[in-house]
């Protein structure tokens, strides 16, 4: 059902646990609909030094929260905001399509964090 | 290294007797059974034979009230299809459980929308129905209640003869779901009141495509599939004939073997269950504590997800299947696990292991212990864990 990279990410998921002093937390979806993901950043200088995840959900939702930490770890705040849901998906060689919408949120949590942060920032 | 089939539920292997005596009918005994000659009068005894040990197996009085389907999922099409298209004049309303099978849902469903009424039933939290509301909704226009023998998900057996006894006091008829209880607990359809009995092949460890519905004597139905006119002209189309002798060995040998290997099952099930629950904090038992079919475990883990569980059982070779229906077609979790009071997420973190005949003691612990850990690793990826739980 899922590609090799998938289980890859959900066997060694990639930056997982939380940042007690982050810059910025995204917090998206619900359990009530079987995920829920948090993604913690740390910025320096413009530039996400540290992404870390904590998700409930099944394994897409595992894996596509790992593989989105992976992509924007080191990216400038730009950047990041323009990874998609579909850079996601594919740099995972792909979902079943029934996961590609409510699973993989990720990438919305990675840009609520920065989001968070800018606000943060201004205040 | 060897893999441990825990689901059951969704699928049995077949028992290598059944096979054998199936065989011949592939090739050598291929007759038809509508046929006068040789090879049909060979055909038609190997088919009532079947039906003999059918009708033994749930305690019909005769074996002419056996007909033979294409699975579990006709039957239930059949006998609740079957049932209010030739009794509709009597009445249009129809009572089932909100736990049965979605063949059971879905054809009820299909007929609310050709007017006729359906009501489905609560449960109570371990899923036994309401037997209050019952006949509560019971009126003088009800023709048919449907409830199943014991739910396939939670394992939770249904007070059968006491909802008999209510439906045939009020004057309707009742049809029972049996696929997940056959073969496991006995049946006595005479003495439980039951009219109309589904029943699968695949569930006795019988080869798949093929089922049996019981129609008492007596109790009307018509046929929702026309043509050739067999079984008595309610279920057209040449008979399948490997695998009704494949079913009917399957029902002698679950006849003959039952008592031993339900009691076998439930001490598996019963260390499986303490294990469980015993090793790891905040798990629970879904479904009824001992009103329970022998082999069904399902049980839930608070703060993380049923698929993930699953695939990490199955990188430790432990195979099992999920409350959750992020494994299935839909994303929303089981009706039946809603119907019980529970949330969404606790539904979610649910995981069913129902054990059959060659699983061991050995499997019993070889997964009680490797599954702390794997709660635990997805435990400490889950946001919803309060910090007291993560050591």
């Amino acid at each position: 059902m899922y590609s090799e990279k998938v289980m890859d990410h959900f066997r060694n998921p990639r930056n997982m646990g939380e940042i007690p002093d982050a810059d910025g937390i995204g917090s998206v979806g619900n359990p009530t609909c079987g995920d829920l993901m948090n993604i913690y950043i740390k910025v320096k200088d413009n530039v996400l030094i540290d992404v870390k995840f904590k998700t409930f959900g099944c394994g897409a939702a595992i894996a596509t929260s790992s593989m989105t930490t992976e992509l924007a770890k080191g990216k400038t705040l730009d950047e990041a905001m323009k990874i998609t849901r579909g850079d996601v998906a594919e740099s995972l060689n792909g979902l079943p399509k029934i996961k590609m919408h409510c699973s993989n949120l990720a990438a919305d949590g990675l840009h609520a964090a920065i989001k968070d942060y800018l606000k943060k920032k201004e205040e | 290294m060897r893999r441990i089939y825990l689901d059951h539920t969704a699928g049995k292997p077949i028992d290598e007797r059944v096979l054998k005596d199936m065989i011949p009918y592939f090739s050598q005994d291929y007759g038809n059974p509508s046929s006068p000659h040789y090879f049909g009068n060979k055909a038609r005894t190997a088919i009532d034979e079947s039906r003999t040990s059918i009708a033994k197996l749930i305690g019909a009085e005769k074996k002419e009230e056996i007909i033979f389907t294409s699975g579990g999922t006709e039957s239930n099409n059949l006998a609740i299809k079957g049932f209010a298209y030739r009794n509709h004049v009597k009445g249009n309303h129809i009572i089932t459980s909100s736990i049965e099978h979605m063949s059971v849902i879905n054809t009820c469903k299909h007929l609310s929308k050709q007017g006729f009424q359906i009501i489905y039933l609560p449960v109570d939290e371990f899923g036994i129905v309401d037997l209050q509301s019952l006949e509560k909704e019971m009126t003088e226009k009800t023709i048919l209640v449907s409830v199943m023998y014991a739910n396939g998900e939670i394992g939770t057996i249904e007070p059968i003869q006491k909802i008999g006894d209510l439906v045939h006091s009020k004057g309707a008829l009742f049809h029972v779901d049996a696929v997940a209880a056959a073969g496991q607990i006995p049946i006595d359809v005479q003495k439980e009141e039951i009219d109309l009995l589904s029943l699968s092949s695949n569930d006795l460890y019988g080869p798949r495509g093929v089922g049996a519905l019981y129609i008492k004597t007596g109790t009307r139905i018509q046929p929702i599939m026309q043509g050739g006119g067999q079984e008595r002209g309610l279920r057209s189309g040449t008979e399948n004939l490997p695998g009704i002798v494949g079913m009917g060995k399957a029902a002698k040998i679950a006849k003959a073997e039952m008592t031993d290997e339900a009691e076998r099952l439930t001490r598996l099930r019963d260390t499986f269950v303490k294990g469980v629950i015993d090793l790891i904090p905040e798990s629970f038992l879904n479904g009824h504590p001992t009103l329970r079919l022998p082999n069904t475990v399902n049980v839930r883990f608070n703060y993380i997800e049923g698929e993930s569980l699953i695939l990490s059982l199955d990188m430790d070779s432990v195979v099992c299947s999920s409350g959750s229906a992020c494994t299935s077609k839909t994303l929303e979790p089981t009706h039946v696990l809603l119907a019980l009071g529970l949330k969404h997420e606790e539904a979610h973190g649910s995981l069913l292991f129902t054990f059959g005949k060659q699983n061991t003691n050995e499997d019993v612990k070889y997964v009680l212990d490797i599954l702390p850990n794997i709660v635990k690793r997805l435990r400490q990826m889950s946001p919803l864990i309060p910090k007291e739980l993560i050591e």
